[in-house]
């Protein structure tokens, strides 16, 4: 079954768009990520616009982190608090990182600086995270105990001043580290156009030490927050909104969440640190051949407007 | 009082314009009669693209004056005009990047060539460069890389091998074809991702590598019921539009939490 897309102005197979957006759903509830960083470059492949592809999957992002959230909001799983500093450092950082995309476009390196960092940061927070879960792993097999948090034992730089106590996620810190990494992760969305969840997720948990639950919750609330916003700011800035796109998307995006959530919740936190590794891991190889390996075609074409 | 001179040197310039006009007519459509299946595609949600048929005659008075080489027939279709940016990945170190680049400030978004013989036989290269016949030199004149090294055609190769791939560009030789010594027909094949717009028709009537008659006519494309209204609303209702985007996937967002509170 084919259906007319107005604003991309394609058709594309509606099963295929949802079967796609139910996947990628699926490991959105899964891991509190947004899972963008997925959905857009699949999109792109099927011949969407890639400003079309960027700004619908914002809505649908918004619409599958709005289920999770409200999920853990019935579980008492989020971190309000906590969230909203998130919020509040993330604006900071998407203003500054939409002025950096801006100047880095101008200097026409935009596609090297996206890919390499994607590469980079795969890479390195996937490969961190996969390492110390098998420590964890191996540890837990030779019948040590490890828990991620010791009681009363905290990195230096959350003993700055400016200290914040949030309750729920059994964090006594510095707002100055929270504020500042919460600008960093909006600025490097707001280059890389995405969501950034998936840099929010491993910090929380390894940097902040904040426990698991509480982790997928808080991180799903600030994005549900931004990419609502984000969506908001696509449309009225490039038009480029594809409302019947976005409710393909959003339909499989929001059951594939749900079961996603669902999964999750069975999950104990070291497969599911295992697996998160795994997935970064895999798109940060993916991203690597696309630079490393010699491409089939070494051309390509941008449009640069209309005459 | 001026009206009046203008009419008098109307008048005294009449048999000059009649002139021009007898000596005009045989050049500019010896003949030649084109017709479009239809003016207007329109966009609907079950749209997969589109074809319309070419056809048209070539009068016999046309065929008044002997010629040795036979009628050729060579239709072009030309979509909407782009600025394009075509770029080459090099390796650099460990990667590949994107280097070199060119512009096309004029690409069309869709073109086709239709012939009714392939170009060897019609004429010789220069012939074909000079008079524009073949897709690949109609995509060398729109690009700025000509300037610099008129060989160097590797860009609009790659641009008319991508656009190939969708069916954007299209080369058909034998394309056209005549029914009768007088009547020639062609289809125009319109994927789905060719954008809306305006597209224009020409019909060039050749012998040997002589342009004898040549007719321009056009088709548009067009979205219409929802498709249309949706593209409508976008741009001239943003902020409402982005409210209801971002208020739908909220609503969708809660609506699936509560089919799924049960199971």
């Amino acid at each position: 079954m084919q259906t007319y897309l107005p604003i991309a102005e394609l058709p594309v197979s509606v099963l295929l768009i949802i079967a796609m957006s139910a996947a990628v759903g699926f490991i959105s509830g899964l891991f509190g990520i947004g899972g963008g960083f997925l959905m857009t470059p699949l999109l792109i492949f099927l011949g969407v616009p890639p400003a079309v592809a960027v700004s619908t999957v914002t809505s649908q992002v918004a619409a599958s982190s709005m289920t999770g959230a409200l999920g853990n909001w019935q579980r008492r799983q989020i971190d309000l608090k906590l969230g909203s500093f998130l919020v509040a450092g993330g604006l900071v950082g998407t203003l500054l990182g939409v002025l950096a995309f801006n100047a880095i476009r101008r200097a026409g390196q935009l596609e090297v600086v996206i890919a390499l960092s994607y590469l980079t940061l795969f890479l390195i927070i996937g490969g961190l995270m996969l390492l110390e879960s098998l420590r964890a792993l191996l540890m837990a097999r030779s019948g040590r105990p490890n828990r991620l948090k010791r009681a009363g034992q905290h990195p230096a730089w959350l003993k700055l001043p400016f200290r914040v106590r949030f309750h729920r996620s059994k964090l006594y810190a510095s707002a100055i580290p929270i504020l500042g990494f919460a600008a960093l992760v909006g600025f490097i969305g707001a280059v890389l156009g995405i969501g950034g969840g998936f840099i929010m997720v491993p910090a929380l948990l390894y940097l902040f030490r904040v426990p698991t639950a509480m982790v997928v919750g808080t991180s799903l609330f600030q994005i549900l927050v931004t990419m609502t916003a984000a969506t908001l700011f696509h449309a009225i800035t490039n038009q480029s909104v594809d409302i019947v796109l976005a409710i393909l998307l959003i339909v499989g995006g929001v059951v594939g969440a749900q079961f996603g959530g669902r999964a999750g919740r069975n999950m104990k936190g070291e497969s599911f640190r295992i697996l998160l590794a795994l997935l970064l891991l895999g798109v940060g190889i993916r991203f690597a051949s696309d630079v490393v390996v010699k491409p089939d075609e070494p051309f390509s074409i941008t449009i640069q407007g209309q005459r | 009082m001026r009206l009046q001179t203008a009419s008098r040197w109307l008048k005294a310039a009449l048999p000059g314009l009649v002139l021009v006009l007898c000596f005009a007519v045989p050049a500019s459509g010896e003949g030649l009669i084109a017709s479009l299946s239809t003016h207007r595609v329109l966009i609907g949600s079950n749209y997969t693209g589109a074809q319309i048929a070419v056809f048209g005659s070539v009068e016999p008075e046309g065929r008044r004056v002997a010629r040795a080489d036979p009628f050729d027939i060579v239709v072009t279709v030309t979509g909407p005009r782009l600025h394009l940016l075509v770029r080459e990945k090099e390796k650099t170190g460990l990667f590949w990047l994107n280097k070199e680049q060119r512009r096309f400030w004029e690409a069309p978004s869709f073109l086709a060539t239709m012939t009714s013989r392939p170009f060897a036989e019609m004429g010789t290269d220069d012939d074909s460069r000079r008079l524009q016949w073949s897709l690949k030199n109609k995509v060398i004149a729109t690009g700025t890389g000509l300037a610099i090294d008129p060989g160097e055609t590797r860009f609009a190769d790659a641009l008319i091998r991508l656009k190939g791939a969708g069916q954007l560009y299209q080369e058909v030789e034998r394309g056209v074809t005549f029914l009768t010594p007088n009547m020639y027909r062609a289809s125009i094949i319109l994927p789905a991702t060719a954008p809306t717009g305006n597209y224009d028709v020409v019909v060039e009537l050749l012998s040997g590598t002589v342009q004898l008659a040549r007719q321009q006519t056009s088709f548009e494309v067009v979205q219409i019921g929802f498709e249309q209204q949706v593209a409508w609303f976008a741009r001239t209702w943003s902020i409402t539009y982005g409210l209801l985007a971002a208020m739908m996937a909220l609503l969708f967002g809660w609506l699936a939490t509560v089919i799924f509170r049960r199971d």
